[in-house]
């Protein structure tokens, strides 16, 4: 026991010489969990950025950026915040692309990062509970708020000439939020909203919730819950019941599964997902490719972009103290500066070394706002013929 | 015509889907009842006997497609019923033998086979899973609709709309046939009787002859039968998650025991009570009442309690029947 001790102790000794000029880099993610299928891509894309900036050579002198793992289960805060003592703690860790779900991301961002003052940035929370958080200047998001959705989807349904909506969301802290925040964004705008209800996903039966909503009535349903989950079986029932016949669908709702599940019937529905095109999208999924893994995915971009700040940052703080570098990432994923995009994280870092001002735009035209989080464009999507298209962007 | 329109919403949205509701749940409390009644256990395993059913049928369904063997206008399920069925009681009788037999013999306490159906409950869970996957499956095909929304809209020219999906009309009548066959079962054949008999003085039912195993095996046969049929029609209501069958769990022993653990007439009425009570108490009545007193436009739902206490209503129910009324609705066993 004693020699293996040694063994170890020698070997940890070794292995920290060797990688004495390393900086490490949480990848805090739900890799277990109800979104493990979404982890993966999103894991590649903050290690892309990561290995792209030790490719480059350029980062403090040389260093290697070293992407460590962390499971969140997305669900469980005690595994999440445990998670997070861990990398920060014993890996060492000098900042945090994560977590990915908003309750677990609160759980680890106030138990965790703040009393040893790490930055988070998470590429996927988007509660809007997580902007008005006391956060010390150390939580920032690549995604927009829900509450931005809110008003967003506001603008969509009022366009399409409806004023009273029935609304139903998942009975927890993502479609409280999401359905809270557009009550209040429609109402604002001068609509009304008969009913806000919830529903609990994997029940049995959704009768009773399609017939309260049905009596409540209104133009079109709008449905703040899961494709996977109960959000299909009320969509089921009120189409079967002919409660409704508009539908609006929020981000968790609009998947594959509709088209193959439903098709046809909600020809006229419409809704809208956190998305970006353009010329940063286009290099990053181009990027992605020649890296073996799928672009496309939800949140990779956006976990991209959180590894690409906290690098820039530190590069631009001269430094990988969180005290020093969190004052500096508004700085660079803001005007003005040269527009910083995928694949020219090399270029940014020899920019910040001249003393050039940089603005990342990046894979989702990063341009962090309010308390550090992102504006965020929208894709406006509409059933035709039983497939969705793209309106637009917003 | 206001009336007939609040009667058609009512019936829309009340009376048909919690029928249908009422009779999945009667055919899951009917195997539980019996279960309970002859061989003295609450048996966990049921909800995830109904999934592994299920699968079974979707599995048959899907070979029977392939071979191009349909219905129809009926769902292609019907069809692989019967060979789900005797699949189901397979695994069941076999189930039995390997496991439930060993502590009948030792005399086990209730609660001992209780938690034993719960560790069987999670083998199931994880076989059923294992066969088909954690996955949505909608396996339904044939004709969707008896009446059709926007079909009955244009026939009568009323406002409301009234729909009855094949599922649903499938799910009362085979409910009826197999409710009448059990019944006829328990009561005119030599079989039924001495379960019957069984069931109300084991020890006496043993001095009389009757051989304990062939109850026994018949029972889970029934109780199979039951869990597949019910599965079935679950499913092809709704859709199949090897997951929501689980939850089925709870709803259904709430009816078995509300209408009196043991009492196949109260487990039929337990079923409906608790359809109708989680769907009739969070029902929203401001369309009614705007059709049926059209002076008075109220503002706000009317609605007694908000759809996320359903199951409080239910819970309620069982309490309230359990305080006043301990053996249930129709006299079963005292739990």
């Amino acid at each position: 026991m004693k020699k293996l001790l040694l063994a170890t102790a020698a070997t940890a000794l070794v292995a920290g010489a060797a990688q004495a000029e390393d900086v490490k880099l949480g990848v805090l993610l739900g890799f277990t969990g109800p979104l493990e299928s979404m982890s993966p891509s999103m894991a590649a894309g903050a290690e892309m950025a990561m290995k792209e900036v030790t490719d480059s050579g350029k980062f403090m002198g040389g260093s290697a950026v070293v992407p460590v793992r962390g499971d969140t289960t997305c669900i469980d805060a005690a595994a999440a915040t445990a998670t997070a003592e861990r990398l920060i703690t014993a890996d060492g860790v000098k900042g945090i692309v994560g977590g990915m779900c908003s309750g677990e991301t609160t759980a680890s961002l106030q138990n965790v990062a703040m009393p040893n003052g790490i930055v988070m940035i998470s590429p996927s929370a988007t509660s809007p509970a997580l902007s008005t958080i006391e956060d010390n200047g150390l939580f920032f998001r690549t995604s927009p708020s829900d509450a931005r959705q809110g008003v967003v989807m506001t603008e969509i349904i009022m366009e399409h000439g409806i004023k009273e909506v029935a609304v139903t969301y998942t009975n927890n802290d993502y479609g409280k939020g999401l359905a809270d925040s557009f009550q209040a964004a429609f109402e604002a705008a001068g609509g009304k909203v008969t009913i806000n209800a919830a529903h609990d996903d994997g029940k049995a039966d959704y009768a009773a919730e399609v017939g309260a909503l049905a009596s409540a009535g209104g133009q079109a349903l709008v449905i703040a819950g899961y494709v996977d989950q109960g959000g299909s079986g009320i969509l089921r029932g009120a189409l079967d019941s002919g409660a409704f016949e508009t539908f609006v669908f929020p981000d968790g709702m609009v998947g594959g599964a509709l088209e193959t599940n439903f098709g046809a019937e909600l020809t006229g529905s419409f809704g809208q997902i956190p998305s970006s095109e353009g010329e940063g999208k286009d290099k990053f999924l181009e990027l992605a490719t020649a890296a073996g893994f799928d672009g496309t995915g939800v949140y990779s971009a956006e976990a991209y972009d959180a590894a690409a700040l906290i690098m820039l940052a530190m590069a631009s703080a001269g430094s990988t103290d969180a005290a020093a570098y969190k004052e500096k990432i508004m700085d660079v994923a803001n005007a003005p500066g040269e527009p910083i995009l995928p694949g020219e994280l090399g270029k940014a870092l020899e920019l910040i070394a001249a003393g050039t001002d940089v603005d990342y735009v990046g894979a989702t035209s990063v341009e962090l706002i309010g308390s550090g989080e992102s504006a965020g464009t929208f894709r406006e999507i509409e059933f035709k013929d039983g497939k969705i298209e793209t309106v637009r962007y917003r | 015509m206001d009336i007939l329109n609040a009667l058609v919403a009512l019936l829309n949205f009340v009376v048909i889907p919690a029928t249908a509701y009422g009779a999945q749940l009667a055919l899951g409390a009917l195997g539980v009842t019996l279960i309970y009644g002859i061989l003295r256990f609450s048996n966990f395993a049921h909800g995830d006997t109904m999934a592994f059913g299920t699968a079974m049928t979707i599995l048959v369904t899907w070979a029977l497609q392939a071979a191009g063997i349909t219905l129809g206008p009926l769902p292609t399920a019907l069809l692989a019923l019967p060979f789900a069925i005797a699949l189901t009681a397979g695994l069941v009788l076999a189930t039995d033998r390997v496991v439930y037999d060993y502590y009948r013999r030792v005399r086990a306490a209730p609660v001992i086979l209780v938690m034993v159906s719960v560790g069987v409950m999670f083998v199931m869970n994880g076989l059923t899973r294992f066969v088909i996957g954690v996955d949505e499956i909608n396996f339904a095909d044939g004709a969707r609709f008896v009446i059709s929304a926007r079909g009955f809209r244009e026939a009568t020219g009323l406002a409301e709309p009234l729909t009855l999906r094949s599922s649903q009309l499938i799910t009362l009548i085979t409910a009826a046939l197999v409710v009448w066959a059990l019944f006829w079962f328990l009561g005119r054949t030599r079989t039924g009787k001495s379960m019957r008999a069984f069931s109300d003085n084991e020890d006496l039912a043993l001095l009389s002859g009757i051989n304990p195993n062939r109850v026994v095996a018949v029972t889970w046969i029934i109780a199979a039968a039951l869990a597949t049929t019910a599965g079935t029609l679950y499913g092809l209501d709704k859709s199949f998650k090897a997951f929501n069958y689980f939850q089925l769990l709870l709803p259904i022993f709430a009816a078995a025991v509300v209408g009196g653990l043991g009492s196949p007439v109260g487990a039929i009425a337990g079923g409906f009570v608790i359809a109708f009570s989680e769907v009739g108490v969070t029902y929203a009545w401001k369309k009614v009442a705007g059709y049926l007193i059209p002076a008075w436009q109220p503002e706000g739902l009317l609605q007694l309690l908000s759809t996320e206490y359903k199951f409080a209503v239910s819970f309620a129910i069982l309490i309230i029947v359990l305080l006043f009324k301990p053996t249930g609705l129709f006299k079963g066993k005292a739990v």
